[in-house]
């Protein structure tokens, strides 16, 4: 994210400057240079039982030369607040489905993705079994990685039918993160809303394959008396949940907290409004974007395998202990 | 946007997104790459397999090679062991009979050489006693005339038989 924006925000309010940067919005903000702001507007989508499907601009609902949203701006019945939140002036119930920075940045995710994917799965169309070439040889060993190292290892010997899955979570969540680094870039993989339908996801995929012996283990314990299920079951139950409310929470907090530590250092150099904390503030973005990277390949990495592991507890036949 | 309440737009895109990603991927690509990688990975342990067995084939024939070598060897010897066995054997043979067919030889010459001697003795025999009837008859002939000459002849006679 971020470089080279906002003396403005910066310089009066790092707090505002910093979270406009990690939230979600409903136009892409590149720079501002003077008092020209470089923008990117985007489709404003509004479902409502009374009106139907809407489409409208984001660039309807602002002042057209400070970009600034607010109620006074209402646009055909609508308005976009100072927190970027869609309101209805008449106050009546309606779902937003916006295009908003952090879905185009999915999209972005998304197209990169399939190209990376697709250009290595036609290097085995081609030339069928042999040695990978290209995006191939790129792909290919995260591929044997994951089925190998998380999926064999945390699922067991039922691991094939999860793998599909596990690198499609892995590819998504990885080039999200690199993504998210970028100067301007959306912080997609740390916006809650992309990390909890990831983690729903995986909880619904989890809990269907949940053969007999998870669900014995969750309802009916082995090995604890019966006075004692009264406390165990509840919290198995509560564990049940717990488990995606976790891997949502680990994502979106460690790429989140991230973004704030470089947004910070940037942040600092307008505070201070000095060449000595520039050069310095600068060195310890250049570190924590180094630490970032290792930090955006070790996230995805953990998400899927925790994915994995919680597969691996569903799928599992025991006869035992625990 | 709030921080940590997500927002029902992204939540939606998210899902079509991620699924949409989630089932092109399945069909498009994780479907023939893994099984492109199953297929590679069970024909390098094919090729690792056959080339143990090739492996141990060959020892097997190099093994087998050796007996036969071994044997071989073994045959050679034997039948050199044989040769050399019939050879002293027919060489003992011919001076056994070499030996015989001289003994033979020498027990023939001698055979002849007494009947030669025989014959000769037999010869010699006859001619004494000619030599002596003739000596005899001389001498007869002579003693009848005078004492002295008998005795001159008998001398010249004994001479003569010794000249003879």
């Amino acid at each position: 994210m971020a470089a080279g924006s906002e003396t403005e925000e910066g310089g009066e309010d790092p707090t505002g400057f910093i979270m406009h940067h990690i939230k979600d919005s409903h136009e892409w903000h590149f720079a501002t240079i003077g008092h020209t702001h470089v923008t990117l507007p985007l489709p404003v989508i509004v479902y409502s039982s009374d009106r139907g499907l809407e489409f409208f601009k984001s660039s309807d609902f602002q002042n057209h030369e400070t970009h600034v949203f607010g109620e006074e701006y209402a646009h055909e019945g609508y308005y976009i607040d100072s927190h970027d939140h869609v309101g209805r002036v008449d106050g009546a119930s309606f779902i937003d489905f916006s295009i908003t920075k952090n879905v185009v940045m999915m999209f972005l995710v998304i197209a990169i993705v399939l190209w990376l994917v697709l250009s290595a799965a036609a290097h085995y169309r081609r030339h069928g079994t042999a040695a990978p070439k290209g995006a191939a040889s790129l792909v290919e060993p995260i591929v044997v990685f994951v089925r190998d190292e998380i999926a064999h290892k945390s699922i067991g010997p039922k691991y094939k039918k999860f793998v599909p899955y596990l690198l499609t979570l892995f590819f998504f969540i990885w080039v999200g993160n690199l993504l998210g680094l970028l100067p301007g870039a959306a912080n997609l993989t740390g916006n809650i809303a992309v990390t909890a339908t990831l983690a729903v996801l995986t909880f619904i995929l989890v809990n269907i394959n949940g053969n007999k012996d998870y669900w014995k283990h969750v309802f009916m314990t082995p090995g604890v008396p019966l006075p004692l299920l009264l406390v165990i079951v509840p919290v198995e139950i509560i564990g049940l949940f717990t488990k995606p409310f976790a891997l949502m929470v680990r994502l979106f907090v460690a790429i989140t907290a991230g973004h704030i530590v470089i947004l910070a250092f940037i942040a600092l150099i307008f505070i201070f409004q000095s060449y000595s904390i520039g050069v310095v503030s600068t060195l310890m973005v250049t570190f924590i974007n180094m630490i970032e990277l290792l930090v955006a390949t070790i996230q995805a990495y953990v998400f899927t395998l925790f994915t994995a592991m919680y597969i691996g507890s569903a799928v599992a036949e025991h006869h035992d202990d625990h | 946007m709030d921080l940590i309440l997500p927002s029902s737009g992204l939540v939606f895109w998210q899902l079509i997104g991620f699924l949409a990603l989630l089932f092109i991927l399945i069909k498009f690509a994780w479907k023939p790459m893994l099984a492109a990688l199953e297929e590679r990975e069970t024909s390098i342990d094919n090729a690792l397999k056959s080339a143990e067995l090739a492996r141990t084939e060959m020892a097997n024939l190099k093994a087998e090679n050796e007996k036969l070598l071994a044997e071989a060897r073994l045959e050679r010897d034997t039948i050199l062991k044989k040769a050399h066995e019939s050879s002293a054997k027919m060489i003992e043979d011919a001076k056994q009979e070499s030996l015989k067919a001289g003994a033979q030889m020498i027990e023939n010459a001698k055979a002849v050489i007494e009947t030669e001697k025989k014959a000769a003795l037999a010869d010699v025999k006859t001619q004494v006693a000619t030599l002596t009837l003739e000596v005899a008859e001389k001498l007869l002939r002579k003693n009848l005339s005078e004492d002295k000459a008998q005795k001159e002849l008998v001398d010249e006679f004994v001479k003569d038989l010794k000249l003879n």
